[in-house]
């Protein structure tokens, strides 16, 4: 039976900054998760959006940890090479109701240390922003937000964590937990049995399966459904801030993002929904995103559309951040509530958990050696030609571009399979270095990604799947 | 990283780039070089293992891949190089760059042929909703992995889009043992040709439903079902009419784009109805070195048509190396009544040779007037038993009139009866 200090379960945002924090201490930690990657669910299907706590609501758990982390962002995009672009964002008021919630915002933002969350008047912020609709009555600018990879975020943060010797394992469903005289003692998973001391449910979405394993769930989780576009690079219109709508109580509304690989992404939708399994695009979402996208940015041009994409946060009800260290089952650290502001707040989350855990006693010795940093996969696109001549000359493998719509060399597809946490399905592959993220949508290097996959894991490329547990790219004849 | 000169350098080795290499080098051109990103050359044609090529160019059927043999050993014979596993980045100003696992090499040349071919549209193009399983394929991916790869993708088929590829695709996929469920398109008439209706669908009895779309995509992993619904005149789906089909696979035949990324990276300017440069009848470009051919210029149903079009590019491009190509004023080509697009979109008043317009009709029809008209007077008439959309007419106007020009030219369709 495999024996770990700790184990979390679930590897998206939360998971991994935790274990990245754990990492620096002498202690086993094992992070298991369902899924085929790292990155979980909402993580990687999130919009990337990394802002202030302006819209916050005053006072909660949730405003204070991603306050704090907030400030933490850009120190962590430097250490662990993590694209990240200080655009700043864009409210633009577009209605009489909207100009009466300003106010209420700015008094909000203020309150919560935001003092740079600002009123403009219309001609500056068309000045600013030329694409806005030119009949906006002015906007709310919040300097401070940034979009960052949330990919590579939490990749980087993984590959660092296992460099640091935390343990991952894919593709591992938790299907119960054994407690004995109140305290944990064993996980049960579709990879066999995992003795754990503690035991940290980071599960996101299904956080509440979890949690009743061990009887300390007295509330629902349900997936708050978005749905996306992402826009191709040759889209005429492009934004050079985030534009977002003016925040309701419930959803910061539609947003319009440049992201950190010059593609626009627009939207979500937020539609509570009950199967948890629902990725699903639908008509009206997708034209409720369209339409409400067009008022603020009128020259958007859906049709340079290459994909569109379903996140699912996890809706907790009762809302708000809920970080439960159990009495009933000690060992059990439970992490409930973590919406759509948990990308942001992940890295302070992890600090405040470590230091809940030492509370409920928790023993931690620093390690000497910890590495720090983690440096990003060398990308071939975007180079001068001497650049890529050099790189080339290191690996030839550099030479031979695979996806054609990226520029995405082999090079770079073999290191997002070979590296520590590498990637293990064409998602996987594209998430890290984007092959099959263009135009095309991997029609073109498709079946190269699923020969080069098989061939670096050695496996048949029968077994090579898109994503997920039974997600085969292939026929495989009934097997 | 190298540098190297030719005279002529073509990018891309699909029947495009080989048909222009060839008859660059036989209008003396002296250093032709193909750059092709394959292992080898042939382009989609090498896995278009099918019949039905060459029946205009060589009086014979072949296979896609014997046609492009035909080709290739004619452009060896010519004395063109062929450099493989290469990649072209970027095109700047008399020089492309590229790279290969020796490095980045500069090809500086006296003429460019674009020749890199198409790509399919996607199902993110169309905007269909529903889940992201795998098991979604485009037609023309799907025939890589069967054809080349010895892959099977799926058993339980179904195939949006009646383009020649989705059609193509249903035969083959019924002789590997597959399922081919339903062919579904959108529009009242079919995309692609009528011969690969009658010998793809009809002689497999394939279903084929016009005005039909996919409104729905299920699975969670893997293909499960897709949900299919007639469409209305206005092309909207009739929600109460809808039908949930299980599958495994759902293949995607739905428009070929040209794809014209490096010719942007080198300002060429695009049209924005076919997609490919602007050009005149030599195949020149916005940038008077840079010529363009085959799909990546506009797509073709035929190969025959690709590889005359082409050896013209070729050939014009080899003249321009050597500052032979005439030059004249040009007057603009104009899609008139019934008519999608000319191609190509100018004509230059340079009697050398007739010059043929290609075009597309906008619905289809019988007893079909094409016509052509320049300044009051008729340059060419044809009349046609059938013509439809998925089918690329032309029209031919004798030198001398091209000599004469004074006025744009506008091209029309009279249809005897529509259909559809």
């Amino acid at each position: 039976m495999l024996r770990t200090d700790i184990l979390i379960i679930g590897a998206g945002a939360v998971g991994t900054a935790l274990a990245r924090e754990l990492s620096k201490f002498k202690v086993k930690v094992l992070v298991c998760d369902k899924n085929d990657d790292v990155g979980g669910d909402a993580s990687k299907s999130c919009s990337g959006l990394t802002s202030t706590s302006a819209t916050m609501p005053v006072g909660t758990l949730e405003c204070k940890i991603r306050t704090i982390s907030h400030t933490m962002v850009d120190v962590l995009c430097r250490d662990l090479d993590i694209p990240i672009i200080h655009c700043g964002s864009i409210a633009p008021v577009l209605t009489d109701d909207q100009m009466a919630q300003v106010p209420k915002l700015l008094d909000r933002a203020w309150q919560n240390g935001v003092w740079d969350y600002e009123f403009l008047p219309r001609e500056e912020i068309l000045e600013m922003e030329p694409t806005l609709n030119p009949e906006i009555k002015g906007g709310i600018y919040s300097p401070r937000d940034s979009q960052i990879n949330q990919f590579l975020m939490v990749v980087a943060e993984a590959e660092n964590a296992a460099e640091n010797g935390v343990e991952f394992m894919l593709d591992c469903e938790v299907t119960g937990i054994e407690t004995e005289d109140g305290r944990i003692r064993r996980v049960i998973t579709t990879k066999g049995e995992i003795e754990a001391g503690w035991v940290v449910n980071a599960a996101g979405l299904h956080c509440d399966e979890i949690a009743k394993m061990v009887g300390e769930c007295d509330f629902t989780v349900h997936p708050r459904k978005g749905e996306f576009y992402v826009l191709g690079h040759d889209t005429p219109v492009k934004v050079k801030h985030i534009i977002s709508s003016v925040p309701t109580p419930k959803t910061r509304g539609v947003l319009v993002i440049p992201t950190t690989d010059d593609n626009l992404i627009v939207g979500p939708t937020a539609d509570d929904v009950e199967d948890k399994t629902d990725r699903k695009t639908t008509r009206d979402g997708l034209e409720e995103v369209r339409t409400k996208a067009l008022e603020m940015v009128p020259g958007l041009c859906f049709g340079d559309t290459i994909t569109q994409f379903v996140g699912a946060r996890p809706a907790r009800v009762p809302e708000g951040y809920n970080i439960l260290v159990s009495e009933k089952a000690k060992g059990y650290v439970g992490i409930s509530g973590i919406r759509s502001t948990g990308l942001t707040a992940s890295m302070a989350l992890a600090k405040y958990i470590v230091h809940e855990m030492q509370g409920a006693g928790l023993a931690l010795e620093r390690k000497v050696g910890w590495i720090r940093t983690r440096r990003g996969i060398v990308k071939f696109a975007g180079k001068s030609d001497a650049e890529k001549d050099a790189l080339i000359a290191q690996n030839p493998l550099y030479g031979k571009i695979v996806c054609r719509c990226e520029q995405v060399t082999e090079a770079e597809i073999v290191q997002a399979i070979r590296r520590p946490v590498g990637a293990r399905t064409l998602d996987a592959v594209k998430r890290r270095v984007r092959a099959g993220m263009g135009r095309c949508q991997s029609g073109f290097c498709g079946p190269q990604v699923i020969a080069i996959i098989a061939r670096e894991l050695g496996v048949s490329e029968y077994d090579v799947r898109k994503r997920g547990v039974a997600a085969y790219m292939l026929d495989r004849g009934g097997k | 990283m190298k540098t190297i000169e030719c005279d002529v350098v073509v990018v891309g080795a699909g029947p495009a780039g080989l048909a222009a290499a060839e008859a660059a080098r036989l209008a003396g051109a002296e250093r032709v070089l193909i750059v092709e990103r394959d292992t080898r050359a042939g382009g989609i044609l090498q896995q278009c293992i099918h019949p039905g090529f060459g029946l205009k160019m060589f009086g014979e059927e072949l296979t896609g891949p014997e046609y492009a043999g035909r080709y290739q050993e004619r452009a060896d014979k010519a004395g063109v190089e062929l450099m493989t596993c290469t990649t072209a980045l970027e095109l700047r100003d008399r020089e492309l760059v590229c790279a290969n696992s020796d490095g980045i090499l500069n090809v500086r040349f006296g003429a460019l042929v674009l020749a890199m071919g198409c790509r399919e549209r996607t199902r993110a193009n169309l905007v269909i909703p529903g889940a992201r399983p795998s098991g979604i394929y485009t037609a023309g991916t799907a025939q890589k992995l069967i054809n080349l790869y010895g892959d099977k993708v799926g058993r339980e088929i179904v195939i949006l889009g009646s383009g020649d590829i989705g059609m193509i695709m249903a035969r083959r996929l019924t002789l590997e043992g597959a399922h081919v469920k339903a062919v579904v398109e959108l529009l009242p008439f079919l995309a692609g040709l009528t011969r690969n209706k009658v010998q793809c669908l009809d002689d497999f009895g394939i279903p084929l439903l016009l005005s039909h779309t996919v409104i729905d995509i299920d699975g969670v992993d893997r293909l499960t079902s897709v949900t299919i619904a007639p469409v209305d005149e206005k092309r909207r789906p009739i929600l109460d009419k809808a039908e949930k089909i299980p599958c495994d696979t759902l293949l995607l035949s739905v428009g070929l784009i040209p794809e014209n990324e490096l010719s942007r990276t080198g300002g060429i300017a695009l049209s924005p109805i076919t997609r490919g440069p602007l050009v005149n009848q030599f195949k020149q470009t916005s940038n008077p070195a840079v010529f363009a051919c085959g799909n990546v210029l506009h797509v073709n149903d035929l190969v025959d048509h690709v590889s005359v079009e082409s050896a013209e590019a070729g050939r014009c491009a080899a003249l321009f190396a050597a500052n032979r190509l005439p030059s004249a004023s040009a007057f603009s080509t104009v899609a008139g009544p019934g008519i999608r697009y000319v191609c190509p979109q100018t004509v230059v008043a340079d009697g050398g040779a007739d010059v043929t317009l290609f075009f597309r009709t906008l619905v289809p029809g019988r007893r079909t007037v094409l016509r052509c008209v320049s300044g009051g007077k008729e340059l060419a008439r044809k009349t046609c038993i059938r013509t439809s959309p998925g089918t690329m007419e032309s029209l031919v106007i004798p030198k001398d009139a091209v000599a004469a020009l004074n006025d744009s030219i506008e091209v029309s369709c009279e249809h005897g009866e529509v259909l559809a």
